[in-house]
């Protein structure tokens, strides 16, 4: 079952996240976008990743930083961006906005806001998995941050008692917004270890030896899908630009600059970009496909209408 | 011949044995459902019956358990979630508030989240300031979610499984006290159906409308009884579900009566007792003879002392003054005691708690 990881469609998958996360950073001061975007960039690389493992019939659930594991998981794009622009051809009728995304058709079964919200809500997935023997595995991402949160103890002892179907991926970018993990962890422990100690088989990766990441969420994965147990990956990453926005916050001084340019040196995308994964004029080619791709979707978005009131409060309750 | 008799406790588990036995995909989970008292008996046998997967013994974890919930209910699953007590919930408020009231419209409508959470209140026996709580009102303040108050051993069934059958989550919020009332097992009311959000007018009259919820109807009831008896005609209106409001039962019967006492087991600050005043206030349908009145809680904690709970709790004998001071009547000579158990932290004597 194992397979290697195929680079230049991590770098395809990933070029395409950022680019989309660019234009939205990009267009974002126009005032089309008017909620908040929490952009990946600098977070590609664990999402294409996720991208070769994942197969039809898993399922995911994400976090208010989820455009790259919309996208990732095949979400489409013209709704993605119509949700963030409002309009009631969004993914979420422009309900949800950026932090609310959702492609039921894709397995992508909801974003949610708060932190560590959306981790039972998986495991619950997971367990609906387990009784109806679907074969599929529910992945969870989650931050951070969401591993200080009750939630993720809970749900994390649950699918151990239980040998759920699940994979928690868990992206390191070592920020809770502005605070860093000192005050928030104990540095002698490892969110691995902890992992580990509630019952989940765990491993530890970092974004930036992608191989190796890719061969451990292989693997837990196939733990997981043969139903040996709930399974977890700490993949260390960083963001690029600031916690919620389109700009880098970098005057703030929150995040040390020799760790700000070390980090932001190793731009992950542009790595791969200038790799043999594929030639200049394939890159080329790429890029334009994908470009073409995003303005058309920002124009669906920009030319789509908005909700109405009626069906804001007919929305509440199914019927 | 006497009539079999069934505790509504009985009821509940009959309806949830019901429901596991036709649908596959209806389950229960909860701590307790699989302990040997079976959640004051309403869940005894179903375990072993059904198996642990579809009746979950949960750990103590109210939160996440509300989101598996949540998670079930977005995978074609019908959940029912029980807490012992309300207060226990309480620690659940993100995945109720943020997923499952959230869930349906966050996400355009693309998907329901069918799911029922039965919380128990506790009452009397020194249940105190931490299993005693009446919060049906802030779950009311939530768009998205259904709150559900039965009252009458006959109608508990009913209404369970109207809140099974509805699509969105809904809080059915069970009195402590009901579970030990009791039905005639051939009472062909146990089978009716019941929308939610349709009242019950419980005992007709013409002076004055009482509006009352759970166990606390039972209590009016006596009050509205025995002032019937003096002539007094009390229109009393059970709510069943205070989220769907009827609020045009309650109407109807005003432009009737035009006096109103609405009666509320929670704590009179933002209550949704005064949420049925302030919209019949509002209403340019009525217009009222008196002030209405609002009987319901202090804005204190409930204390755990037996020796006060009575000065505390809203009982038979304070709807009933409440319901004379709105018409300015005086009081029939011993009303109050009449009225007044000789025990008030227990629903009769056969209570001796301990939990």
């Amino acid at each position: 079952m194992s397979k290697q990881l195929d680079l230049e469609r991590l770098y395809r998958v990933a070029l395409r996240i950022r680019q989309v996360e660019l234009k939205i950073a990009e267009t974002y001061p126009e005032g089309k976008m008017r909620c908040p975007v929490h952009l990946s960039i600098g977070q590609e690389i664990p999402s294409a990743i996720f991208e070769q493992v994942k197969l039809p019939g898993d399922t995911v659930v994400s976090t208010h930083r989820a455009h790259a594991h919309y996208l990732a998981s095949g979400g489409d794009l013209s709704r993605m961006i119509a949700e963030i622009f409002g309009k009631v051809t969004g993914c979420s009728r422009g309900m949800g906005g950026s932090m609310h995304l959702i492609d039921r058709e894709k397995g992508f079964l909801g974003s949610s806001a708060i932190v560590g919200n959306s981790i039972p809500v998986g495991v619950g997935v997971g367990y609906a998995k387990k009784l109806s023997e679907d074969g599929g595995v529910s992945f969870i991402f989650l931050g951070d941050a969401a591993a200080e949160e009750g939630a993720f103890y809970e749900s994390a002892n649950f699918s151990a008692i239980h040998k759920l179907p699940v994979v928690f991926i868990l992206e390191n970018n070592l920020y809770s917004v502005y605070t860093n993990l000192g005050p928030r962890q104990p540095s002698d422990r490892s969110l691995s270890y902890l992992a580990d100690a509630i019952g989940l088989e765990s491993a530890k990766a970092k974004d930036t030896n992608f191989s190796d990441a890719f061969l451990k969420l292989q693997k837990l994965t196939e733990h997981a899908r043969n139903r040996l147990g709930p399974s977890f990956l700490e993949i260390s990453t960083y963001r690029k630009l600031e916690h919620c926005g389109p700009n880098d916050d970098d005057d703030l001084g929150y995040r040390p600059k020799s760790e700000i340019q070390k980090l932001k040196d190793l731009d992950l995308v542009h790595f791969l970009g200038q790799s043999t994964v594929m030639s200049l004029e394939e890159r080329n080619h790429t890029l334009k496909v994908i470009n073409k791709e995003i303005d058309s979707a920002f124009e669906f978005a920009a030319s789509s209408p908005f909700p109405t009131f009626s069906e804001i409060s007919n929305g509440v309750y199914a019927t | 011949m006497a009539f079999m008799q069934r505790s509504a406790a009985s009821e509940i588990l009959r309806v949830l044995d019901h429901n596991l036995n036709v649908d596959p995909h209806f389950l229960i989970g909860g701590l307790g459902v699989a302990d040997p008292k079976g959640v004051f008996g309403t869940t005894l046998g179903l375990a072993e019956k059904y198996g642990p997967s579809r009746v979950l013994e949960t750990p103590t974890s109210e939160n996440a358990m509300t989101g598996i919930g949540v998670g079930l209910a977005i995978s074609g699953y019908r959940p029912l979630m029980i807490h012992q007590r309300l207060d226990f919930f309480l620690l659940a408020m993100d995945q109720l508030v943020n997923s499952a009231a959230k869930w349906h419209f966050m996400f355009g409508g693309q998907q329901s989240v069918p799911i029922t959470f039965r919380l128990i209140t506790g009452r009397g026996w020194g249940q105190g300031p931490t299993h005693s709580q009446n919060l049906h009102s802030w779950f009311a303040h939530i768009p998205g979610l259904k709150v559900v108050i039965p009252s009458f051993a006959h109608e508990i069934g009913s209404l369970l499984q109207a809140s099974i059958d509805d699509p969105n989550p809904v809080v059915f919020i069970e009195d402590r006290w009901i579970h030990n009332m009791s039905v005639e097992v051939n009472d062909l009311r146990i089978n009716q159906k019941i929308k939610l959000g349709t009242a019950h007018i419980c005992h007709p009259g013409n002076d004055i409308t009482v509006v009352s919820s759970g166990y606390l109807s039972i209590e009016a009831l006596k009050a509205v009884s025995n002032l019937a008896t003096h002539n007094v005609s009390v229109e009393l209106i059970d709510l069943r579900t205070i989220k769907p409001l009827d609020l045009e039962t309650i109407l109807q019967s005003l432009k009737k009566t035009r006096n109103l006492v609405v009666v509320d087991s929670g704590h009179e600050i933002a209550s949704f007792g005064k949420e049925i005043i302030a919209d019949v206030i509002m209403s340019k349908d009525v217009l009222l003879n008196n002030p209405p009145q609002l009987v319901s809680l202090p804005d204190v904690p409930e204390p755990t002392s037996h020796g006060v709970i009575g000065a505390f709790r809203v009982s038979a004998a304070k709807i009933a003054m409440s319901i004379l001071n709105t018409l300015s009547f005086s009081a029939p000579k011993d009303l109050f005691h009449k009225l007044t158990p000789d025990k008030e932290d227990v629903p009769d004597a056969t209570f001796t708690g301990p939990f």
